[in-house]
């Protein structure tokens, strides 16, 4: 299992051959990125966090995923500081036997590290900066593991 | 005395992002009210509980758990990851 928080850029395509060459005994590998939608008008994001918290919270959710889906490995990578539109803020991947539980898995991370990881994005404009709200949308997709 | 942490825009409305603090509060409820005493921006940053969340030793906890024992609390706002 990986978990990387970092500031600095990560290159997902080497992150992916990386984590497959390693998860011997894998059928499957499932991975998502997040990036910097850019939207009308951003101009960049700032990603904060809580250094400490915020690793032990992704080690967590990780083991759940693990506990509950036969995976053969996961990894997630999580930036912060400032993010330029379309830079990848972060990214999981999953390998399992077969590819139900990788799918599966994958999207119980991303559910998971949304409302349960320590991370807040301050999007900036030209008009200033303000803070993403949390949706209650993505408090309910918790609901449905 | 416990470290307290602010982040994102209860840092910025408290205008630090850590600081310790002497309490004698049973509870995380306890030391809201002890720090909304303090000033107009402790006030303000702490108006409406509903809209934070609290770890106590990097663990989410609610704000009506005990302080007995616990070394690190941080308020910040609901999480944005991913």
């Amino acid at each position: 299992m990986g978990v990387r928080v970092q500031a600095a850029p990560f290159d997902q395509g080497a992150e992916i051959a990386a984590f497959t060459a390693a998860a011997a005994g894998a059928g499957a590998v499932v991975s998502f990125t997040g990036i910097v939608r850019p939207d009308h008008g951003l101009t960049g994001m700032e990603i904060e966090h809580y250094p400490g918290m915020t690793e032990k919270a992704i080690r967590s959710i990780l083991d759940q995923a693990v506990r509950r889906w036969s995976l053969v490995d996961g990894l997630v990578v999580h930036r912060y500081g400032l993010l330029a539109p379309g830079e990848a803020i972060m990214m999981v991947a999953t390998a399992a036997p077969h590819r139900g539980d990788a799918f599966a898995a994958a999207e119980f991370l991303m559910d998971y590290l949304k409302s349960r990881a320590p991370f807040w994005k301050k999007e900036s404009r030209d008009g200033g900066a303000t803070w993403v709200a949390a949706r209650e949308a993505d408090e309910d997709a918790l609901k449905r593991w | 005395m416990i470290d307290v942490l602010y982040f994102a825009w209860v840092r910025e409305r408290i205008g630090l992002p850590r600081e310790q603090v002497e309490t004698r509060a049973a509870t995380v409820a306890g030391l809201v009210d002890e720090l909304r005493a303090r000033e107009e921006r402790y006030a303000a940053a702490f108006a409406d509980t509903s809209a934070l969340r609290v770890a106590l030793d990097q663990e989410l906890a609610d704000f009506d758990a005990p302080l007995a024992g616990v070394r690190e609390v941080a308020f910040f706002p609901p999480m944005t990851g991913g």
